[in-house]
Formats: C-alpha cells, structure tokens, sequence
C-alpha cells in the first residue's frame, strides 16, 4: 500500500490540475473581512492577504505546475532524445559539433540559464515552458546519445541495415523501444524539476502574473506575513514538497522496476 | 599529465568561448529594446538614434559580437544601464558576499554528508541506513524558497535566534548557509553512501581488516580516503547547483551577493549586467570543474602516472 503512495499523490495532483475547474472553486474571490485569516469551516486553508480562499488557490496552482511539467517534460524529453540519437547515429563531424554544444549547455548552471532566459523573454506561462525547455533538453540528449553508441552496432541493426532499412526507421523502430526505459526514468526525474523551477521562477517574479496562481508566487506573498500568517506559506511549500517528494521516490522506483542492470544485481 | 592538463585547459577555454557566445546570443536576440528601457516609450526617434550609435547598437550583429569579445579580453564589461558604473565595479563589490556564502553552504553540506553517508554505508540496510536515506531524500525533495522561509519562521521570527535577513555579522550567515547548503548535503551524502560501499568490497580493506586493524581506522583512513576521490568531482558540478540556488537563497534573505544582483539586474532591464552576472557564475562553474578534474588527475596515481608525458 504505501509503495502506492508516490504514484497516488501523482494521480491526485494531475486529477486536480485536469479537473479542478469543475469543483466548485473561486480563487479570485476576494472577501475583504477574512485577509489573512485561518483555517475555517468553508475554507479549510484559511486566506491570503487579499482575502482569496488558500484552497482554490492552491487548486489553480497545481494547474499551473501540472501545465509547465507537461509541457517541459514532452518538449524536452521529444527535442533532447532526436538531437542524442541522430546525433550518435550519424556520428562523424555532426556528433562532435553536437557534443560540444551539449558541453556548453551543461556548462551553465540550468536554473540561472533558465532565470535569465525567463527575465529576458518577460513573464507568462508560456515564455517559462520556453525558458526551461532551453535549458531541460540536454539531459535526454546525453542519454540517448550514450545509449544508442552502445546498441548501434548490435546485430539487429546490422541485419535492418542490410536489408535496406532507412536510418530513421531504424532509430524509431530498432533503436528507441530499446532506449525508452531510461528515457521514462529520466522524464520522471524531470517531471520533479519541472515543478520546482516553474515555482523558483515564479517565486522570483518571473513566472505567471497574478490573477493566475503558482505555488511559487504564492510562497512569496506569502514570505511577507510569515509572522501573522504562515499558513499561506505552509500550505503550498507542503503541497509543492509532496508533488516533488512522490516524483523523485516514483522515479527511483520506475529506475529499480525497469532497469535491467540493477534489477539483475540484486537477485 | 602534462597533456592531460593541457587539453583539460584547452577543452575549458572552448567552453568558456561558447558560453560567452551563447550569452550574448540569447541577450541580443530575444525581443526587448534596452533603449526603450533607458529612455522610455515617450522619448524623441533622434534621441534614441543618438543613444543607440552611442552604445554600438547600431551595428550589424558580428560586429558587436567582435566589440563584446574585444571588451571581454581587457576585462571590460560595458556599463550599467541604470547606475552608469563600470559592470565590473558593481561586480567586484558583490563577489565577496557569494563567495562567504557559498564556503559556508560548502562547510555545512560537507560537515552533514560525510558523517550521515559514512554511517549509512558502514551499517547497510540497518534502520540507521534508510533513516539517514529518507532524510537525505527530504532534502533533495525540499526547494530553497520553502526552506528558506520555513527556517526564517522558526528560528528568527518565534526563536529570534538569528536575524531574518541582511548581510551583518556571522549570525546572519547562518541561515542562508543551511538553507543552501542542505539540498547539497542530501546530493553529497548519497555520493558518499554509493562510494563508500563501493570501496569496502575492495581487497585492500579486506587486507586491512585481516592484519588486525580497528574498525575505526579502517574506515576513516582507508575506506573513507578512497572512497572520497570520485564525491570530489561529483562536487565540483555539483558547484553549479549551489551557484544557482544562491541566486535564490540571496533574494529570500537579502543577502547582498551576486545572486541577488542578477535578478534586481533582470527586473530593472539591465541588459548588460545580466550578461555579466550569467557569464560570472558559468565561467566560475566551468573553472572549478576544470580545477576539480585537474586535482582529481593529480591526486589519482593511476591517471597521474598513467598517461605519459
């Protein structure tokens, strides 16, 4: 049962993100005589400091959170494992041109490329999708790159070679199903994140603008009243924690389940 | 090692060039006029004509590019949109802060990991070992910008043990070095965990243990030293990470370093200030790296003696 536990806070999280907007929810109601009140019948999480109910906004935050993982994650992981593939498959002057471009990326320290690339392009969900995009896409082309060196010259490929197979049948037929398993590990470790750079970035102002809600601008309205009122910091760091906690755990348990090395030492 | 010192200084050099490169790119060619900014949307086209010839904008792209690397080698960064000072002389002011906080956040993530992933390794599958695992992995799982606050909370606002936020005295080191340095000793002490295991199937501590050695010393001198070779690369890229989180460390706590001038540079427009806190922070990166690849060489005799020369 509590081995379910990561992929249940997942599917609660991405529930709530897919379908939240059907609940009953009003995050942008402002009710002037509760600012800064508590946990209440009605309002479980208590309200901000303009009045909005903590819970309905914690609801549009997971959207939010859900949307940028999502988009980063597919964008990344798509872009990154064609760059690696083609990359170590061709090999020659493109393979080397490719790896110095990987060395340059992972020269930067990702989030302050990505803290940059969101200043410069300006905020809005989109432009952060972009930002970390940029930033994410390496990680799955080293990968890809390393796996394919490793299986190219097996003797499948050799024998589809033979038979005249075009080399992009060959990556996405004989060469990706053998690579996937990692590439899924990889994508949950991305997922994790994800979620925290869109709250870093938000929590730096460079995320979505107000009235839209992130978990990250909300912690940082909510650094202000820590004193008078830390549950508009509580309740969305524990909800940005959980998310991220229930990745990196259902990460190590898809890397125990699927990679076949490490599941070979252990019998 | 001669020609492994010189290659690894080659290949850092390349990097460096491409990072400068991709920098001045991105800054250059994403959408937003610097001019605009200075001036305003109001101001007169012959105004920002003039201004425009006066910072180089007007040429064509290859030949700024030529202008920034030509500044790049005498050190000249161009000047602050705002402030009108030298780049370098707002950065010089800053780098003290970042380095303070950066060491301390070091000695906090190393003064945690080497003890917890020792114990943990030592005593494998024991309820110390998972323990010290799930804490490990709690850190990871915890961003700074929660931390942070949370730490704020509890012990300067209810304990008042130590000041919210600001740059004077020791105390007010404290915090911003926990929070930044416990995500690095969750990173390190699983390092130090998988390394150490490694190392204890070795024969020599196999040999160690049979001439009668204590435990003890088996693991801190023999083990321990061994195992501690690969952290220390591992520790080099993970610099970046800590680099990174201390942009957003510096703005929880107000700590006056270059994280914090970074973002007060990208929300003020400060094109060229931004150009020169990213590049600061990446060729900082790629130097150490080279740096720790180099000491990794030199402090491994099978690759110091290995490669001729």
């Amino acid at each position: 049962m509590l081995r379910h536990l990561p992929l249940g806070i997942i599917v609660v999280w991405a529930l709530l993100a897919l379908f939240g907007a059907l609940i009953a929810l009003d995050p942008n109601h402002i009710t002037l005589a509760k600012i800064l009140h508590g946990s209440e019948a009605g309002a479980w999480l208590g309200y901000d400091d303009l009045g909005r109910p903590i819970w309905d906004r914690l609801v549009l935050g997971a959207q939010t959170s859900f949307l940028v993982a999502c988009g980063v994650v597919s964008i990344s992981a798509v872009v990154g494992t064609m760059i690696g593939m083609t990359s170590a498959y061709f090999g020659g002057w493109l393979d080397h041109v490719i790896t110095r471009i990987i060395d340059i990326f992972l020269a930067f320290p990702s989030i302050l490329l990505a803290i940059a690339l969101a200043g410069i392009l300006g905020p809005g969900i989109e432009n952060v999708v972009i930002a970390l995009s940029v930033v994410s896409w390496v990680g799955y082309a080293r990968l890809a790159r390393g796996q394919v060196l490793s299986l190219k010259h097996r003797e499948h490929v050799q024998a589809a070679l033979a038979l005249g197979v075009g080399p992009w049948t060959i990556m996405v037929r004989h060469l990706l199903p053998l690579i996937m398993a990692p590439l899924i590990v990889e994508a949950t470790f991305g997922v994790a994140g994800a979620v925290v750079a869109e709250a870093g970035l938000s929590f730096l102002g460079l995320g979505v603008q107000p009235p839209e809600a992130s978990w990250g601008s909300m912690i940082r309205d909510g650094t202000r009243y820590l004193l008078v009122a830390p549950h508009m910091v509580l309740a969305p760091g524990a909800a940005l924690m959980l998310v991220v906690l229930a990745a990196n755990l259902f990460g190590d348990q898809l890397r125990d389940r699927l990679d076949v090395k490490s599941r070979f030492h252990h019998k | 090692m001669l020609n492994f010192l010189i290659s690894r200084l080659f290949s850092a050099l390349l990097v460096i060039l491409g990072v400068c490169g991709i920098v001045f790119l991105f800054i250059h060619l994403i959408p937003g006029d610097p001019v605009e900014v200075m001036l305003g949307e109001s101001a007169r086209p012959a105004d920002r004509e003039a201004l425009r010839a006066a910072l180089g904008l007007d040429l064509p792209l290859w030949q700024q590019l030529v202008h920034y690397f030509a500044g790049l080698v005498q050190f000249d960064l161009g000047t602050s949109l705002h402030s009108n000072r030298a780049v370098t002389e707002i950065l010089a002011e800053r780098i003290p802060a970042t380095v303070e906080l950066a060491l301390a956040s070091l000695l906090v993530a190393i003064s945690i990991a080497l003890p917890l992933g020792t114990m943990a390794a030592v005593r494998q599958h024991s309820a110390w070992d998972r323990g010290s695992m799930v804490v490990a992995l709690i850190g990871i799982s915890i961003p700074n910008f929660v931390l942070g606050p949370l730490m704020i909370l509890v012990f300067a606002l209810w304990l008042g043990w130590f000041p919210v936020s600001g740059r004077e005295g020791f105390g007010s080191l404290i915090l911003p070095a926990l929070t930044l340095g416990t995500a690095l000793a969750s990173v390190l002490s699983r390092m130090v965990r998988a390394s150490l295991l490694e190392v204890l199937n070795e024969d020599f501590v196999r040999t160690a243990r049979a001439k009668g050695l204590p435990e003890g010393r088996v693991i801190w001198r023999h083990a321990v030293r061994n195992a501690l070779l690969p952290v220390v690369t591992l520790l080099g890229l993970q610099l970046g990470v800590l680099l990174g989180g201390a942009v957003i460390t510096e703005t929880i706590f107000s700590w006056p370093g270059i994280g914090q001038l970074t973002i007060e540079a990208i929300q003020s427009r400060d094109y060229p200030l931004v150009q020169a806190c990213v590049l600061l922070i990446s060729v900082t990166y790629v130097v150490v790296n080279a740096l720790t690849d180099m000491a990794y060489g030199w402090l491994d005799p099978r690759i110091r003696l290995g490669r001729g020369g």
